[in-house]
């Protein structure tokens, strides 16, 4: 099979068990984006793909070739830190042409090769700078440049762009994601932006405790997570108890919800509904009532903060559907069943 | 923080006393030995003042040509050995556990504080016949009969790399332990073998740090005088021995001190050499 494949892969630093039995498959070509609070794996992970760390167990195959205990060196990587790691004795023309150099290719090959890697990222004519002269979006260029000089087969970037500011971040991953399309290559970036993620990636992993909770495009992630920790992580979401009433229908706070189901065989779950897919209606219209106890007009989109029994909902509007509603207002919560998802306890 | 300039006289007050101390104990001798290495010398006494150039066209011979050029040679090689043993200890001492790294350099230390003395009688019997290490050789049936490996010029460099290992490994950590791990690991993932990456990233990364060091030991080298004599052949005595010699054997006074500051400028010129052919690899 042609792209990456990780197999009941283990990392253990002595009794803690950083990366427990992941399996995982990267077609050729695809963009996965491996997401998580930090201490998750993801890096580990991602360090296992590069050979830096062995993995205490599992096997790690490239286009079917077990690289298990391949050494860095020969797995023909290409390969973004966060700390960036350009040399800093090298120009940027020399950083770009360290991968070739070191396989021995012919002077001229190089110069072309950078030639042709500095247009792609838009600093023709900077081949002879220093990179301490270069500002943090041209280094993280420069670092790209220089993964991708061989035309790697795997493309492995660790949280790229976090040194960057909001504005240049944003402008960077959609440059990178073109990048990645144009050229075809399999990318694995660790990332714990979920905005990042969803915005370049084929693919989320969403890590946790050393363990993969979901892998699935960035949309299905977002729309029907596996459990409450992805839900919770990937945007923002209201989670509220369900519970089986007597005649076995979904209750949420005591309110039986018409069509909403559990989990098969389960009496009990954890509703997650998206706070843009919350509507407000009159007192008694909708499935639940409780009372405003905040409006957080942010201009494009209106906040409003419902409390039900103790619990806290949050809405969101745009200013055209904006609420008619004042803080210690009843309210009215309308639930479909279509935008929510009960995910298991 | 951006510091001002000294404004009034009480801010030099503070680099008062240092510099008194830098005057009274530095600068006052050194001068004194300068202006004695012009005196005339009495046969069989002490020394009148004058200003002649006698004891530095005495030193312009094929003999003491030989012995400043064998000092060089010697500081030249103890700095190089230093540096290529350090380099990849300390790399590698740098990539330990904080336990083990304490360890190391509380041993290394503690060779600091044995004198030179100790030092030179410590291998003088490690490379003696009768005690030596070729004993064990001969006990693991490498060699056929223990011998004696001093006096040699190798034992003289043995034990001049052994004194100035330290300093070397001392000097070099703090850079070492500053350069980023990233950077091997990103030449690692680019096609480098660890050799390779150490070749191509943390030398070149770190070529200051390695031409300061080699300067400091060839420095230091240059003034050992009692290693060459307890380990070597008097062909293997370097100029600080003649030195000795001559100011308390011969009572030699002005000769003695006309050779410390041809040392002193000998030394000072090659360090300038290498400091400007630093530059000049910096700008290519």
């Amino acid at each position: 099979m042609s792209g990456l494949a990780l197999q009941n892969v283990v990392k253990e630093f002595g009794a803690f068990r950083a990366v427990n039995n992941v399996d995982l498959t990267v077609p050729h070509g695809t963009f996965v984006c491996m997401l998580g609070p930090s201490g998750c794996g993801k890096t580990t992970l991602l360090r296992m793909i590069a050979g830096l760390d062995l993995p205490t167990g599992g096997a790690i195959r490239l286009d079917g070739e077990d690289i298990t205990r391949l050494p860095t060196h020969k797995r023909n990587l290409g390969m973004v830190f966060q700390s960036l790691a350009l040399f800093p004795h090298l120009t940027v023309g020399e950083n770009i042409a360290y991968p070739l150099r070191i396989r021995g290719a012919a002077k001229e090959d190089q110069k072309k090769r950078v030639d042709e890697l500095l247009a792609m990222i838009h600093l023709s004519g900077y081949a002879d700078r220093p990179v301490a002269k270069l500002s943090g979006g041209q280094r993280q260029r420069v670092a790209i440049a220089r993964a991708l000089s061989i035309s790697p087969k795997l493309f492995l970037l660790d949280e790229p762009l976090s040194a960057l500011d909001a504005k240049l971040r944003e402008a960077m991953q959609v440059e990178l994601r073109q990048l990645q399309q144009k050229l075809g290559i399999t990318t694995i970036v660790v990332t714990h932006d979920q905005r990042e993620a969803m915005t370049m990636a084929d693919t989320v992993v969403v890590m946790s405790g050393g363990e993969i909770r979901q892998a699935a495009s960035p949309i299905e992630i977002y729309r029907r997570p596996a459990d409450s920790f992805v839900a919770d992580f990937i945007g923002q979401t209201n989670l509220l108890e369900v519970q089986a009433d007597s005649a076995g229908r979904a209750e949420v706070l005591g309110q039986a919800i018409p069509g909403l189901a559990l989990p098969a065989g389960a009496n009990k779950g954890t509703l997650s509904v998206r706070p843009e897919d919350v509507h407000l209606t009159a007192p008694g219209a909708g499935a639940l009532t409780g009372k405003v106890t905040f409006v957080r007009d942010l201009g494009g989109t209106i906040e409003t903060f419902v409390d039900i029994a103790g619990h806290q909902i949050v809405a969101v509007s745009t200013p055209r559907a904006r609420p008619d509603v004042t803080v210690g207002q009843e309210v009215g919560i309308a639930l479909t069943p279509d935008v929510c998802v009960v995910l298991k306890k | 923080m951006r510091r001002e300039p000294p404004q009034s006289l009480g801010d030099y007050l503070p680099l008062l006393f240092p510099a008194a101390m830098l005057t009274i104990f530095f600068v006052v001798p050194f001068g004194t030995m300068i202006a004695v290495s012009f005196f005339q010398r009495q046969q069989g006494g002490f020394y009148t003042p004058a200003f002649v150039f006698d004891n530095y066209a005495r030193f312009l011979s094929v003999f003491f040509g030989g012995v400043l050029g064998f000092s060089l040679m010697l500081a030249i090689i103890v700095a190089i050995c230093c540096v290529v043993l350090a380099l990849p200890f300390t790399y590698m001492l740098t990539r330990m556990a904080r336990k083990v790294q304490v360890v190391w350099l509380v041993a290394l230390l503690s060779i600091l504080s044995l004198s030179e003395v100790i030092i030179g009688f410590a291998w003088s019997t490690l490379f003696s016949r009768t005690a030596g290490i070729t004993n064990i050789l001969v006990a693991l049936g490498i060699m056929e009969q223990a011998k004696a490996l001093t006096p040699s010029f190798g034992a003289v460099l043995t034990g001049m790399v052994y004194q100035a290992f330290p300093y070397t490994v001392l000097v070099l950590f703090p850079a070492l332990v500053r350069l980023d791990p990233t950077l091997t690991e990103a030449a690692r993932t680019l096609g480098a073998s660890p050799l390779r990456a150490f070749f191509t990233v943390v030398v070149p990364a770190l070529r200051n740090t390695i031409t300061a060091t080699l300067i400091m030991v060839f420095i230091f080298a240059l003034g050992s005088y009692l290693l060459p004599q307890l380990l070597g052949r008097p062909q293997h005595w370097t100029l600080s021995v003649l030195i000795t010699d001559q100011a308390i054997y011969q009572s030699n006074m002005p000769f003695a001190a006309a050779m410390a500051v041809f040392l002193v400028l000998v030394t000072l010129g090659l360090v300038a050499l290498t400091v400007i052919a630093g530059r000049k690899g910096e700008a290519a």
